[in-house]
């Protein structure tokens, strides 16, 4: 390079020298001499970095991990993660939750608490097993007292393919709530048709298929055999299973800031004797009756999650609308006042709608619409003047929520309520609630 | 039979040559499997630059992509701790689970700062193995590269030869890049600054700015009015040149206390696509430098 320079500069120099007087050569000399200066200054600059970063490079660490200093002992290291969910809330209710929505007595029924309570605190395990599989254990707190098993499954890790068993005993894959945790819904309370149809939530002992395509479109199908412990099972002691779903999942991206999913479902199980308690009649017996079904219950729904997050940015605004849709067939045998037996059938609907909104960081705000259709039955002959077939109104109740996340470990919301789900019995309703979340850092599903 | 025999053929000939198939968590990992990589594979960005790393969800998109993922490239160090190990069991791909041959991370190839002394969720969004923003300092490249060629001729031996011939080229480039940047980057040695989030440790460590202040009381949490107030104060006595936040940030803490403290308020990519400039990794240091010199200015 400064050779070429240099002779670049001496053929030159010929040409002007005919013109050039001494005074201009020896200019010329000395600017030619401080440029030769500079360049050689600046290529020992150059040849000096281009070792050191030789050097450098040398130095540089070959790909081997950093081992990570780790001073708890081996034992403590298989332990499982564990997780505390500690919730609570303050409900002010103007009128006895206890009261079925009208129409749905005969669905099982878990109201919402007066007064303070310790809503749905739960503990939770998970670890792998083996190389093959993975467990999980959530343990409800109850609120009176005392733990249930919630959930306690087994899941295949290894199958490949887009394969995997759950066994044991865990929610339901149908629709699009039911899989989601308490301390993970957006409300303080279930939507209506969630808790005239499935208790809530359906939970369930046997074992869940799932299968995921191999494709760019999240497509995931799923099936289930299960005891029928939940409703709207009955619990029975015998071989073979009571209850089984189907389920189909189909997701996807809509550019950075839009993403979604749609389901299906069906559940079909078998009532046995199943008794309902306080059943209005058309005798107005004080306090109903007691009535008995034992038959068929088939259930399909489709389910719908939108979220939008501006660039896919969710940690300042972000919205989210879901909505559900249930409609159930019921057909048997219905004892009244388990006396007097004939046949009973029936189609029960419920949907709901709900958008929940980000507006800042940390603070949320949500609305819900909920309905429930009670359907008209077909009664047997020797019951068509005992039992009420049609209510002739719809049970609705439209909530709204306010919450404020101070970090991902901790919620407080307000959430008003305008039930008019039961007839003539319109309820303003009022909760203030709590989420804490402790121990491990469990990650949320879609 | 025959004809169901026939029909798979149809699918198996209509499938693409057998390509690997990478699923980044972050944009910077998907850019440097582009630059190692390229034509072999087929990578996919879980993630895009405007999006917080911390918060993302577990989109169906996700799952479906890594149910296929050959090879899946994340920080790890925690950083994806919200929503990976969902994605992962979801995806029911053995492929890519933890301590398979196709799982990577980058974390685990260099020498991580801030690691904690004390675990308490008190101290806030704390990651035990370390700050985890380690895309910001481009010497980090250097021993991930050479793991990460490593690891694709291990998963693909048939391109082994392309792998390690496009990680030579990428170490001489790259290096010579380091050396352009730390020359023109000599004028931010010593300089003071606040940030919002800290999320620029190694960015500090390789220019030898010096970190005065966040924003955050406590990593992950908003910054309240008062607490800004505290900062500003704090900036009196200890004053910095600028003040900077990572482009998927809520601009108004940093711009609240750039106004009152009479500083620019410096906003960086923090990763490839982070802005319009910032597109591939040399893009990613050449735009963080225009910009930190410019709040100097």
């Amino acid at each position: 390079m400064k050779h070429y320079l240099l002779l670049g500069l001496a053929l030159c120099a010929p040409l002007n020298a005919v013109a050039a007087s001494d005074e201009e050569l020896r200019t010329l000399r000395d600017e030619l001499k401080q440029l030769k200066e500079n360049y050689q200054q600046r290529l020992e600059q150059l040849e000096s970095r281009l070792q050191q970063a030789e050097q450098r490079a040398a130095e540089m660490p070959v790909a081997a991990p950093v081992a990570q200093v780790r001073s708890e002992p081996a034992a403590s290291a298989y332990n499982p993660a564990i997780s505390l969910i500690l919730a609570g809330t303050y409900g002010n209710l103007q009128l006895d939750p206890a009261i079925p929505p009208t129409g749905f007595a005969m669905s099982a029924h878990s109201p919402a608490s007066q007064g303070f309570n310790l809503g749905e605190s739960e503990l939770g395990f998970s670890a792998s097993i083996d190389p093959r599989f993975r467990g999980v254990a959530t343990l409800a707190l109850g609120a009176a007292g005392g733990v249930s098993v919630e959930n306690a499954f087994i899941d295949t890790t290894a199958l490949g393919n887009g394969v995997k068993l759950r066994f044991g005993r865990f929610f339901s894959g149908l629709g699009y709530l039911n899989e989601v945790h308490a301390h993970a819904w957006d409300f303080v309370d279930q939507p209506l048709v969630y808790r005239s149809l499935w208790n809530n939530q359906l939970g369930e002992d046997g074992i869940q298929l799932k299968w995921l395509a191999p494709t760019d479109t999240f497509v995931e199908l799923g099936a289930e055999l299960a005891r029928g412990r939940g409703f709207p099972g009955s619990d029975r002691t015998k071989n073979g299973s009571g209850a089984g779903v189907l389920f189909a999942h189909v997701g996807g991206d809509v550019g950075a800031s839009h993403n979604w999913r749609v389901g299906a479902s069906l559940h079909q199980t078998q009532q046995s004797d199943w008794q309902s308690a306080g059943v209005p009649d058309l005798l107005g017996t004080p306090g109903g009756v007691t009535d008995a079904f034992t038959g068929d219950v088939r259930t399909g729904g489709v389910d719908f999650v939108w979220k939008y997050a501006p660039d896919g940015n969710s940690s300042s605004t972000s919205l989210k609308l879901q909505g559900e849709y249930f409609r159930r067939q019921q057909s048997g045998l219905l004892s009244y006042n388990l006396a007097t037996t004939d046949s009973y059938a029936v189609t029960q609907s419920g949907w709901y709608l709900q958008g929940v909104y980000k507006f800042m960081p940390e603070w949320r705000v949500g609305v819900r619409y909920d309905q429930l259709d009670p359907g008209t039955a077909t009664v047997g002959a020797l019951n068509a003047a005992n039992v009420i077939s049609s209510y002739g109104y719809t049970p609705r109740r439209t909530s709204v929520m306010f919450d404020y996340s101070p970090s991902e470990f901790s919620r407080l919301r307000l959430q008003f309520a305008r039930d008019q789900s039961r007839l003539a019995l319109p309820d303003n309703q009022m909760f203030l609630q709590y989420l804490m979340s402790l121990g491990a850092h469990g990650a949320h599903g879609y | 039979m025959k004809r169901l025999s026939l029909l798979l053929l149809a699918w198996a000939l209509a499938l693409p040559a057998q390509a690997l198939n990478i699923f980044a968590c972050e944009p910077e990992w998907a850019a440097l499997a582009q630059e190692l990589a390229g034509d072999k594979t087929s990578i996919y960005s879980a993630t895009v630059g405007t999006q917080d790393p911390h918060r993302v969800e577990a989109r169906p998109s996700l799952i479906a992509k890594a149910r296929r993922a050959d090879l899946r490239i994340c920080t790890g160090a925690e950083l994806e701790v919200g929503w990976l190990p969902v994605v992962l069991r979801e995806s029911a791909n053995p492929a890519i689970q933890p301590g398979q041959l196709g799982a990577f991370e980058a974390a685990a190839y260099v020498t991580m700062m801030d690691v904690p002394t004390r675990l308490d969720r008190s101290e806030g969004d704390v990651h035990p193995g370390g700050n985890p923003h380690i895309q910001l300092d481009p010497r980090n490249y250097l021993p991930i590269a050479q793991a990460l060629a490593q690891r694709l001729a291990q998963l693909d031996p048939v391109n082994a030869a392309s792998y390690q011939q496009r990680h030579a080229s990428f170490h001489q480039n790259w290096l010579a890049a380091i050396a352009r940047w730390e020359k023109q980057a000599a004028p931010l040695k010593g300089q003071p600054i606040a940030v919002q989030h800290k999320g620029f440790p190694y960015l500090e460590n390789w220019l030898g700015m010096k970190e005065i202040v966040a924003l955050e009381p406590k990593p992950g949490m908003e910054p309240s009015a008062a607490h800004l107030a505290t900062v500003l104060g704090k900036l009196q006595t200890q004053p910095v040149r600028m003040v900077l936040r990572a482009a998927y940030q809520s601009p108004r803490p940093s711009e609240w206390l750039a106004e009152r403290a009479h500083i620019p308020s410096v906003e960086l990519p923090f990763t490839v696509g982070g802005d319009g400039v910032a597109k591939d990794l040399y893009g990613l240091f050449d735009d963080t430098l225009t910009r930190l010199l410019a709040g100097l200015k």
